[in-house]
């Protein structure tokens, strides 16, 4: 696949205004029952950085995402984009957890790619893509469909925009699901294991997406299983095991001289 | 054989039968619609967050799948104008009446219908809305409704063919419905083979024509770029092609 044209309108690099974090997480807790799934997870990803996380499974990466994405409570900590905390407001007495209206508002500054694609299936790839735009941003119907169409045809879907999830391939199905997100123009992008749910030859196209995101300077946060993908694309690689991160590295760094055992013994089983 | 063509032939093409089949019909359609509501109600309180409103809808379920129908009928027919004077007027009919009762008793059962609707629909899907920005309104409404249809169709027409049979009941309470007709018919000529025939062509003509509107809203819901009928007619032929 060639991209003719940028998946971005406005391209956001680094080096542009306030290389600073945009979004971080401090100190995040989070627990289910009696089962700590993180155990106070930091990190700064900065504008433009893209970010590859790495680790066996229950190691709490999809948590992780969750949480950074609103869509689960953290039990302590904080999770900051440009600078502003979510998900809590100021109360009369110190912070308080925001309305669900409020919250609805934070979630759709930040995009959220799932694993299992999560297409809604009662609706054509277009009208998928299109949702978000009318029932979040209440623009106009006409306006929101061509808007729509034209993402869709920046991920080389504009001959699929009538079909329905069913008739799509996974790839399709999971590019449709990237342009769903993209349209919202999101600050940030977190992917939750984009390609595992896919038949090996269809990761290719998927990956490609989102390569020409990363290289676009799109802000992405990849929890991923696809060690290439992470050498390739990111400029960070983060390892995590056990709730916790163990390994914060450049990808060369990562991949040639892990400093953590568990990062090494990693990278032996997926090798 | 004693049956005569005549009778039956007259009895199928009576005004009086037509006016009970209406009735069946009307009565049908107003219970089943008014208990759909019910029952969508009462599921989203069963998944609430208060405990209060859970418990309530587990009450209600509780109490109207345990008392026979034909009890609930007659309680509110003839119990609940002793306890509030107010419906002893004229405008309390037995239609009316009939209405109440069936479809607060279908209530119930579309209640556990609709709730193990929501309970297949991939929670996946919430989730998508949700991340988008969404409100739960927004996420209810856009989401999850339409694919709940999908899904209660099937059992929701079982039960529409069920509350159809069960206007019989309200036979009990005077209502003038087909039932009526063919007692009231037999009682006076004692012709049972003949008006029992003719009602149960009734029914039969009536179940049909529900079973080609299911097919056809079935067919709405398919979701596929292709062979999605713009109407009835496309119904009709797509139960035909079965």
């Amino acid at each position: 696949m060639t991209f003719e044209r940028p998946l971005l309108d406005h391209i956001e690099t680094a080096a542009g205004d306030a290389a600073g974090p945009l979004i971080e997480a401090v100190d995040i807790h989070k627990r289910y029952g009696r089962n700590e799934v993180l155990r106070g997870v930091s990190f700064v990803v900065r504008r433009g950085d893209v970010r590859a996380v790495l680790g066996p499974s229950g190691s709490g990466k999809s948590t992780l995402l969750r949480c950074l994405a609103l869509l689960e409570p953290i039990d302590a900590g904080e999770v900051r984009l440009e600078g502003r905390r979510l998900g809590v407001g100021e109360g009369r007495r110190g912070a308080v957890h925001l309305a669900e209206r409020e919250l609805a508002r934070q979630r759709s500054e930040i995009g959220m790619v799932f694993q299992r694609f999560n297409l809604f299936p009662h609706m054509t790839a277009l009208q998928n893509v299109m949702i978000g735009l009318t029932e979040v941003r209440r623009r106009p119907k006409s306006e929101a469909r061509e808007t729509a169409a034209d993402m869709l045809a920046r991920v080389g879907l504009a001959a699929r925009s009538t079909f329905y999830p069913s008739e799509l391939s996974g790839g399709q199905q999971q590019r449709v699901a990237i342009a769903r997100a993209l349209v919202m123009d999101p600050k940030v992008m977190l992917f939750d294991e984009p390609t595992s749910a896919l038949d090996p030859e269809l990761v290719g196209e998927v990956l490609t997406v989102m390569e020409e995101l990363a290289r676009e300077g799109m802000t992405m946060i990849v929890v991923t299983h696809e060690v290439g993908f992470a050498r390739e694309a990111a400029s960070l690689v983060t390892m995590m095991d056990e709730g916790q991160i163990v390994e914060d590295a450049p990808p060369n760094e990562f991949f040639e001289h892990p400093r953590h055992e568990r990062t090494r013994r990693f990278l032996e089983a997926v090798r | 054989m004693n049956f005569d063509p005549q009778v039956f032939l007259d009895a199928l093409t009576s005004a009086n039968f037509r006016q009970g089949a209406l009735t069946a019909i009307a009565l049908t359609a107003v219970s089943q619609l008014t208990a759909v509501g019910i029952g969508l109600v009462l599921a989203v309180m069963r998944e609430s967050r208060l405990r209060a409103l859970r418990s309530a809808s587990w009450t209600y379920v509780w109490i109207f799948r345990a008392i026979p129908t034909l009890v609930q009928l007659l309680f509110v027919w003839n119990a609940l104008p002793q306890l509030f004077p107010a419906l002893r007027e004229e405008w309390f009919s037995p239609f009316l009446a009939a209405w109440v009762a069936l479809s607060m008793n279908e209530g119930a059962y579309m209640a556990e219908i609709v709730r193990g609707g929501l309970l297949a629909i991939d929670e996946g899907q919430k989730l998508a809305g949700r991340a988008l920005g969404m409100s739960p309104l927004s996420v209810f409404r856009r989401v999850t409704l339409p694919q709940l249809i999908r899904v209660i169709i099937p059992p929701t027409a079982n039960e529409f063919i069920t509350m159809l049979k069960i206007t019989s009941l309200a036979s009990a309470i005077s209502l003038q419905e087909l039932l009526t007709y063919t007692q009231q018919s037999i009682s006076t000529t004692f012709r049972f083979a003949e008006f029992y025939a003719a009602a149960a062509i009734y029914y039969l003509v009536i179940v049909s024509v529900f079973m080609v509107v299911q097919a056809w809203l079935e067919r709405r819901f398919r979701w596929t770029s292709q062979g999605r009928p713009a109407s009835l007619v496309g119904g009709l032929t797509g139960l035909a092609g079965r």
